[in-house]
């Protein structure tokens, strides 16, 4: 999406319009979400709610201080941010609909992959702030030493939440226009997040159990970062022929 | 003159099918070690192979569609991976018979089953999301984008879960063995009737899709009156 010539050439030299890198128009974006999203706080509450709730419905299914049970702390740990997640992603181009504000934004002096990406950064941002209060319950509750290994686990968090989060925002642009939204999202996204998602889980068990990042492990962090390019590179270069009608 | 390349090549692959059946049947010899149900594989990996080359060609179609805009690709990439999928289904149900014979067991979470498994759903989703949306060049637009990032996907799958099963032991399929050559040479001879009938199956559905797209005119001609 060009910018077009014709602004204002009586204006002399001031006429080049303050053309804001692609970075600083992501973050533009960025943080109008956030704080859209901040002041009604309608999907990070109803997420973190539904986060709680799945916490508290697999201590029902799995008992949660058996050992097996902390062997599947990673895979139970991915399972609710992919859930809560759904969430959030749903929200993030449909809160653009009502007063056709989607247009506007389409039509904005940005091209296509700025707007996906600062609507990427912000959802990625939600999602780890629901992530990063999930896993001090999940601490508690299912007795995990989370913390011994805290910086490698948040990279592990921001790598696999960065995957679900592009995958997620991607799908979010294609399905906005959609009857079934909210079904159809979901449907389309989980297969496709496996990858990401098989990753984060294989990293996350032993990591949340305490135990170090040892070199059988780095394939996976590999793997994740490898789906995090490949899927950030396809979605920025395909978003603008989904965004304009 | 489409129709009769449609019938010839039906008539073909009807042939060579009773052909390859009868030497399946009749002139190969049971599998030293499986028996009589080995044959399935002569149905099961041709299977396989025409869904993903009906997977590739929907992908190719989708990005011409991106590039071109022209309503035609759009609708060889939903009829090939129509296609595409009922040969997946072919393949994951003959699997799973063979399965239960040898392993004992339908199903195992090995790489390429499970990979199968996840490529099959994520293009049901791919004809749930256009059965979801109305306006044509919308939804061509949108499913050419979902089958480019589905076909990116596949492999990423098969690679990421077949790590993550090399760590238990897996199921032996032919013992690490050759497969004799009169078998071999018949897994491709079985492919040939197979890549015809996806054709013709193709063409069909195009034709239906052309079909459609002049009813839908003529609709929006009659409304316009």
């Amino acid at each position: 999406m060009a910018i077009p010539a014709v602004r204002g050439t009586a204006a002399g030299k001031r006429t080049q319009p303050p053309r804001l890198s692609f970075l600083r128009q992501s973050l533009t974006i960025a943080s109008k979400d956030l704080r859209s999203e901040l002041r009604t706080k309608e999907a990070l509450n109803a997420s973190f709610a539904f986060a709680l709730v799945i916490l508290l419905l697999f201590s029902f299914a799995f008992e949660p201080t058996a050992e097996q049970t902390r062997q599947i702390a990673g895979g139970l740990l991915w399972l609710v941010f992919a859930f809560a997640g759904a969430l959030i992603l749903n929200r993030s181009f449909a809160r653009e609909l009502p007063n056709d504000c989607l247009d506007a934004l389409v039509a904005a002096p940005i091209s296509g992959a700025a707007l996906f990406a600062g609507k990427a950064l912000a959802n990625l941002a939600l999602l780890a702030a629901v992530e990063l209060v999930c896993l001090p319950v999940f601490g508690v509750f299912y007795n995990v030493p989370w913390t011994q290994q805290f910086w490698p686990l948040m990279l592990v968090l921001l790598l696999g939440t960065w995957g679900l989060t592009v995958i997620g925002t991607m799908f979010s642009a294609l399905t906005v226009n959609l009857r079934l939204r909210e079904l159809m999202l979901p449907m389309l996204v989980y297969p496709i997040m496996i990858p990401a998602l098989l990753a984060a889980v294989q990293l996350t068990t032993p990591l949340i159990m305490g135990e170090p990042l040892t070199a059988e492990l780095i394939p996976w962090l590999r793997l994740l970062a490898a789906f995090d390019i490949i899927f950030t590179a396809l979605a920025l270069a395909l978003v603008e022929t989904v965004l304009v009608r | 003159m489409r129709t009769k390349l449609m019938i010839a090549m039906a008539g073909i692959a009807a042939l060579l099918l009773a052909r390859n059946l009868y030497v399946i049947l009749l002139e190969l010899p049971d599998e030293a070690a499986q028996g009589a149900i080995y044959r399935i594989i002569f149905f099961h990996v041709p299977a396989a192979w025409t869904a993903f080359l009906c997977f590739f060609a929907a992908m190719i179609a989708s990005i011409l569609y991106l590039v071109k805009k022209d309503l035609r690709h759009d609708a060889f990439a939903a009829s090939a991976t129509e296609v595409g999928l009922a040969f997946g289904a072919a393949n994951l149900i003959s699997g799973m018979i063979w399965a239960r014979i040898i392993w004992g067991i339908w199903w195992t979470w090995d790489p390429r089953l499970t990979s199968m498994l996840v490529g099959w759903l994520i293009y049901a989703g791919y004809l749930m999301l256009r059965r979801a949306i109305e306006d044509p060049t919308e939804r061509a637009k949108i499913a050419a984008v979902v089958s480019i990032f589905a076909f990116v996907d596949v492999p990423i799958i098969f690679f990421s879960i077949k790590w993550w099963r090399t760590q238990h032991p897996q199921p032996v399929v032919w013992a690490g063995g050759q497969m004799d050559p009169a078998m071999y040479n018949m897994l491709f001879m079985n492919w040939i009737p197979f890549l015809l009938l996806g054709a013709v199956l193709v063409m069909i559905r195009m034709n239906q899709e052309r079909a459609q797209r002049e009813i839908d005119a003529m609709r929006r001609y009659a409304h316009a009156m």
